[in-house]
């Protein structure tokens, strides 16, 4: 049963082949033998998910079900969830139980989704390798058979290796600077992340807020679909929603491929690409030639200036977004402060981990008298060049493609000292974050035995059109139904 | 860009993150390297460009001025690290 995907889970509970109690007593048994060695999740909460399901299988026998009344999944910790830890991969956090639900959260619940736990992540969404949660390491399930502990990426590890390991068909995840579509890539499962604003940010704990964006990890783009189908929408509670219709995303998946505009920027297949991994990619745009589409060069002559805009803006956004937790009224607080200075200072030394401490201190830099002109005010205008880009680009093809990531997998430890070459990772996916645009990551092959992500991006609200051509694409090609042994 | 121990210290401050000597010097390192990478803005010709804060070109949405919240002190403070008659405790501020 763990094999099956969202949609077909749904339609063996709408047959009564299997209760919504059933499904969730198998995939708990799952989850508690197999992540001891992943360590995907940071909480498992089976009372509430097996009543919730209990509620769920009452819900159906009285003709009330929605496509995922009684389905399995996960939620990022990172979403607020009431009367459940939100740590956020934070000792910060460590004992935070929110009195309220993300929106996320609440449109899930009232769909009928049975939440099995919350999902590691790095240590307040910033990171590429989940190495920085201080709930420990995730292991990506990819090269385990072999004795390797490779990274699952980040910050969305925990959902992408729960995902990638058959431990849940489906998690939540959020993407500030491609913290779905690069661990979706190097643990071979399907990432999308939307446009800014199409899903509701309230009750997401803030990083970097005109980046951050909430979004699917499943193992096709039909289930990631059924995902967006709950989370986009207009939520008056969060002053960055767009008020903007929502289409079903499942209607326009079996649409053929036939005339589609597919532009790869160069920029995007430079030196920093292995030949392998190029390899791999260029032959998924093969497929899509065979479908119909046709490909030409195009050029984001501002895509090597992404990495230093995104590491100013995030890091400032962050060192205000973060002020919040100075142990008064909520979170961890250090042990008999002296006076109000002390206590702020030496929660925050004590509750911060060393990357969210890095980012905090290069934000406050970049924002501090004498450099914010420098700076800040210099990034975001380069942030509208790298925008710019994307529009001209627009005008001459319907989506871009390109790898997700320069590299498979890395050995875990590998590039933790090292934050610069840590952010390198993001090489590829930053730039979409910069300027609100939506982007998955589908598998596309291997290298060395592990994963490789075909990275599709969109213009502004073109989440359906991703999501066809990312569907069209698994209806010809079996890498998403690999499984890690 | 380098960035001195002297200046890591005041933002230190600023940023209310206390950090001990031998932390000092690995920042200074690692902090250097960032503003190194980021430096790399400093190439691009943004002189007649505005700079861009919101991806949709967006503006802050009004509502009515009407009380839509409702009072949830209790629930608030019953995850607060110190709390007193409805108040919230820090160390004293004033002898």
């Amino acid at each position: 049963m763990h094999n099956k995907s969202v949609a077909e889970l749904s339609r063996e509970l709408e047959s009564g082949k299997i209760s919504s109690v059933e499904l969730t007593r198998e995939y708990l048994g799952r989850l508690k033998k197999e992540d001891e060695q992943l360590n995907s999740f940071i909480s498992i909460t089976e009372d509430q998910a097996l009543a919730d399901a209990h509620a769920a299988d009452e819900q159906r026998a009285a003709g009330k079900a929605t496509p995922w009344t009684g389905v399995p999944f996960a939620h990022k910790d990172i979403f607020c969830t009431n009367g459940v830890a939100t740590t956020c991969g934070s000792k910060m956090l460590a004992n935070f139980v929110p009195p309220y639900d993300a929106t996320v959260t609440e449109n899930f619940r009232k769909a009928g989704a049975v939440c099995l736990g919350k999902t590691n992540m790095d240590e307040f969404a910033m990171g590429s390798s989940t190495e920085s949660s201080h709930f420990g390491a995730t292991t990506n399930p990819w090269g385990l058979s072999k004795g390797e502990k490779r990274v699952p990426g980040g910050s969305s590890g925990g959902s992408a290796a729960a995902v990638a390991a058959r431990l849940v068909p489906a998690a939540t995840a959020t993407d500030t600077g491609g913290s779905i579509r690069q661990p979706a890539a190097l643990c071979g499962v399907t990432g999308l992340k939307p446009t800014y604003g199409r899903v509701s940010r309230y009750g997401m704990i803030a990083f970097a807020s005109s980046l951050d964006q909430g979004g699917a990890m499943a193992r096709s783009a039909e289930d990631a679909a059924l995902m967006l189908n709950v989370m986009a929408g207009f939520d008056p509670k969060d002053s960055t929603s767009i008020d903007r219709e929502v289409p079903d995303y499942t209607a326009t998946l079996d649409e053929p491929l036939k005339g589609l505009r597919i532009g790869l920027p160069k920029e995007y297949f430079a030196d920093n690409l292995s030949a392998a991994m190029e390899e791999q990619v260029r032959g998924a745009i093969r497929d899509y030639e065979k479908l119909g589409a046709t490909v030409k060069d195009v050029s984001l002559p501002h895509a090597n200036l992404a990495i230093a805009a995104y590491y100013v803006i995030a890091p400032a956004e962050a060192s205000a977004n973060l002020s919040r937790f100075d142990g008064a009224r909520y979170g961890y607080r250090c042990e008999d402060p002296k006076d109000l200075m002390d206590m702020y200072t030496r929660t925050r030394a004590e509750g911060f981990g060393a990357e969210v401490k890095r980012r905090i201190l290069v934000g406050t830099y970049a924002l501090s008298a004498g450099y914010f002109d420098a700076y800040y005010l210099k990034a975001q205008k380069v942030r509208r060049l790298i925008q710019q880009d994307f529009i001209d680009a627009f005008r001459e093809v319907d989506v871009l493609m390109s790898p997700t990531t320069p590299s498979p997998a890395f050995i875990q430890g590998e590039k933790s000292n090292d934050p610069v070459t840590m952010y390198l990772e993001d090489v590829f996916t930053v730039a979409i974050n910069l300027a609100g645009i939506p982007a998955m990551s589908v598998p596309a092959g291997f290298v060395d035995g592990l994963p490789v992500g075909l990275q599709i991006i969109g213009d502004y609200f073109s989440e359906a059109r991703l999501l066809n051509a990312a569907h069209q694409f698994q209806q010809v090609t079996d890498w998403h139904q690999r499984e890690p042994q | 860009m380098t960035i001195s121990r002297k200046d890591i210290e005041k933002v230190a401050v600023l940023a209310r993150i206390r950090v001990d000597d031998e932390q000092v010097s690995a920042l200074e390192k690692d902090l250097g390297n960032i503003l190194e990478l980021v430096d790399q803005l400093s190439a691009a010709d943004t002189d007649s460009v505005e700079p861009m804060a919101h991806p949709l070109n967006a503006v802050q949405r009004l509502r009515p001025d009407e009380i839509t919240e409702t009072n949830q002190r209790e629930a608030f403070q019953a995850i607060a690290p110190a709390t007193e008659n409805g108040l919230y405790l820090v160390p004293r501020v004033i002898e």
